[in-house]
């Protein structure tokens, strides 16, 4: 298993690096002038073409790409200095994403002081992910057929119809702004650190959001897959040796039914990571995603590279924990 | 052998010495949106402890359903049961789950066809074991349960029971999984073993084996067994009842020995003519059972084995499309009863069936 998992981070470095070269030629050929950016932020768009020329220089962009490309990948790796105008140098340590061009800090410190937000938003969401649709799946396999499981699937079926923005939104303006129920009242992320509790209030309404919307889907992979496992000859045999009802579902059932359904977490938890745009933007949450969405507007191209890789690297690694997961629950699969 | 055939009302105020497993007027039917599926219907026979029925029949005849109603395996929702299973002639038909979950595994253990199927994939051979006997012994610890399962894996003759309880199914071959199987279903000293089709899954050599360790074990713990299958060789070396059914019902119903050389009803001669035997003379046909079992949901008039009948001109008038013939006592012999509307068929079996299938034999008999 050990070399299975050293093979798969080799295959995901090479990934890696060719995500960050699409990532870096998207932007060298396409139709923006990142120096344009640079130029007008730093003359508060009083830009002359003499200064953007010096830009353009200071930045590289009339080197050759592969060149840029180069010394790009030797700032992540050993870090590199950067000049922004004619006289002002920064250095850059390893990693080296590269500066902000709007805000002229590092965009690795940035990115570390936004993490926290997002991982906040992601864990409680998974976790509501799990803890509402796996017993609400269960529940529902184990009623099949009856007016309360043909109840429960319509209306989730129902809730999961509308486009997730829309509900988040909507949940926002009712619970937070119209009805302003306490609970509720401050949105946002407020560190850990500093107040536990004002950091629970301020995700609370993101999670429920998010919970409230993922569960659906993860009732109906759970709900499947359980429905399948109950019929398997197991199911039958464990019925047989005369265990009780919750035992045979949970203990015999559910650890089959719950492969697929990891799977499927294990993926979606990785996009909850690189960053939830939607969440982030309307529960004003200064994570990875609202921060990416502003670069992309801004045409801020160390930003949008650096959270473009982000969001790779924490997709390869929980693809690799899926697999890693999947050999524990799973005997029948040997990792090779 | 007091095996009289149970028909209904043969076996009034016997509740102290009737025989381990009782079973009459067994109905069971599953509502269906297409209409009601009688699976099984008016099924009576029983079992005596170290005795062995055998159950034959085609698929979808029933022989599974009606032993699942024995152990209550059947869910409530969609299965109604009718009529009377008693074991030690405590009814079981209606008993509260969990009472009936007492029995399960204890008094009345299952195993099954396909072992890789019914082993549970994600645990070791050796925890399946330990909890089918945890499950009845609660006092028991783990450590006991653990030894109780190497001894049974130990007794059904798997090698190195100490290390191979260790192993998951997967791990384990298709015979060694049977016998694991096996063990498991003996592990509370079980006095009814239900067999579902043990060996199907099975190469013939292994086969064998496990039919010889199942006889074995029988003799050593004297347990009732009732051996489900299609395959009259394994009848011929087990049973000592043999039921055969159709379309849910019983067709025939004697001493294996009876019903191997006198059957009496068209159906079984059918089966016995599809047993291929390789010492039997090359002028021997096997002649296959013409036609598909009938659809539960609508079931044939008359006999249900009519439209696949080559005797059924035999009979006058239109009988067997129009009247289910009863269960009666074959000639001469009333622990043998049939489902036939044939005025002799002994001598129909004998003159015109025996020679086509086994032309050795006919020296034999006469």
């Amino acid at each position: 298993m050990f070399a299975y998992v050293i093979k798969r981070l080799l295959s995901g470095v090479v990934v890696l690096f060719l995500i960050s070269m699409s990532v870096f030629l998207l932007f060298w050929f396409g139709p923006s002038e990142p120096a344009q950016t640079i130029c007008d932020n730093d003359t508060q768009n009083r830009c002359t073409p003499a200064r953007l020329a010096v830009f353009r220089e200071n930045l590289g962009f009339n080197n050759p790409w592969y060149e840029e490309y180069g010394t790009f990948m030797k700032g992540v790796a050993v870090g590199r200095d950067i000049q922004f105008g004619s006289t002002t140098v920064f250095e850059c340590n390893a990693p080296c994403l590269g500066y902000s061009y709007r805000t002229k800090a590092p965009v690795f410190e940035e990115m570390k002081t936004r993490m926290p937000a997002t991982f906040s938003v992601a864990i409680g969401g998974g976790f509501l992910y799990l803890a509402l649709g796996v017993p609400i799946g269960v529940a529902a396999a184990r009623r099949r057929g009856t007016l309360a499981d043909k109840a429960l699937v319509s209306a989730f079926l129902v809730v999961s119809s509308i486009p997730y923005y829309l509900f988040a939104l909507l949940a926002w303006l009712y619970l937070t702004i119209s009805w302003e129920v306490p609970l509720f009242a401050q949105t946002g992320y407020f560190p850990i650190t500093d107040n536990p509790a004002k950091w629970f209030s301020g995700m609370l309404l993101a999670w429920c959001a998010l919970g409230a919307f993922g569960c659906t889907q993860y009732t109906r992979y759970t709900r499947g897959s359980m429905v399948e496992v109950l019929s398997e000859d197991y199911i039958r045999t464990a019925k047989a040796k005369g265990l009780g009802a919750n035992k045979v579902v949970y203990k015999h059932g559910l650890r089959a039914a719950l492969v697929p359904v990891v799977t499927i977490f294990g993926i979606d938890f990785g996009s909850l990571l690189a960053g939830t745009i939607f969440t982030e933007r309307i529960f004003d949450i200064q994570g990875i995603g609202l921060w990416s969405l502003q670069a992309v507007f801004q045409r801020d191209l160390p930003v949008v590279a650096a959270t473009a890789l982000f969001g790779a690297t924490v997709l390869i690694i929980s693809n690799i924990l899926v697999d890693v997961i999947y050999s524990v629950l799973d005997p029948r699969v040997r990792l090779s | 052998m007091t095996n009289a055939p149970l028909r209904p009302g043969t076996s009034k105020d016997t509740e102290r010495d009737e025989p381990l497993l009782v079973v009459e007027d067994l109905t069971v039917r599953f509502p269906t949106q297409d209409g009601e599926v009688a699976a099984v219907q008016n099924l009576s026979y029983s079992v005596e402890l170290g005795k062995t029925l055998g159950i034959v029949g085609e698929s979808g005849s029933g022989k599974s359903v009606s032993s699942m109603a024995v152990l209550g395996l059947h869910d409530e929702r969609s299965a109604k049961i009718s009529g009377s299973i008693r074991i030690r002639g405590r009814e079981v038909v209606g008993l509260p789950e969990k009472d009936m979950r007492k029995l399960r595994g204890s008094e009345v253990a299952m195993i099954f066809q396909d072992a890789l199927a019914a082993l549970h994939p994600f645990f070791k051979v050796g925890d399946q074991l330990a909890e089918a006997y945890q499950v009845h012994h609660s006092s028991a610890s783990d450590r006991d349960a653990r030894r109780k399962s190497i001894e049974m894996l130990d007794r059904v003759g798997i090698p190195q029971p100490d290390q191979r309880i260790n192993d998951f199914p997967h791990q384990f071959s298709g015979g060694m999984r049977q016998r694991a199987m096996i063990a498991m279903g003996l592990i509370n000293d079980p006095s009814l073993l239900i067999a579902d089709e043990p060996t199907t899954a099975l190469d013939v050599t292994v086969q064998a084996q496990i039919l010889d360790l199942l006889q074995e074990l029988q003799r050593e713990f004297n347990s009732a067994v009732i051996i489900i299958t299609h395959d009259l060789g394994v009848i011929a070396e087990m049973a000592d009842d043999v039921l055969v059914m159709y379309a849910g019902r019983c067709v025939e119903y004697g001493t294996a020995k009876e019903i191997l050389t006198h059957p009496e009803m068209p159906y079984t001669w059918g089966l016995l003519s599809s047993v291929p035997d390789v010492t039997a003379s090359t002028d021997a046909r096997l002649i296959p059972i013409p036609g598909t079992p009938p659809s539960l949901l609508n079931p044939p008039t008359g006999c249900a084995f009519h439209p696949r009948c080559t005797h059924r001109d035999k009979v006058a008038g239109d009988l067997c499309f129009t009247e289910m013939p009863e269960l009666s006592e074959a000639k001469g012999n009333p622990a043998h009863v049939k489902r036939c509307h044939l005025p002799d068929p002994d001598a129909i079996y004998q003159t015109d069936v025996l020679p086509e299938i086994a032309p050795d034999l006919v020296k034999d008999n006469r």
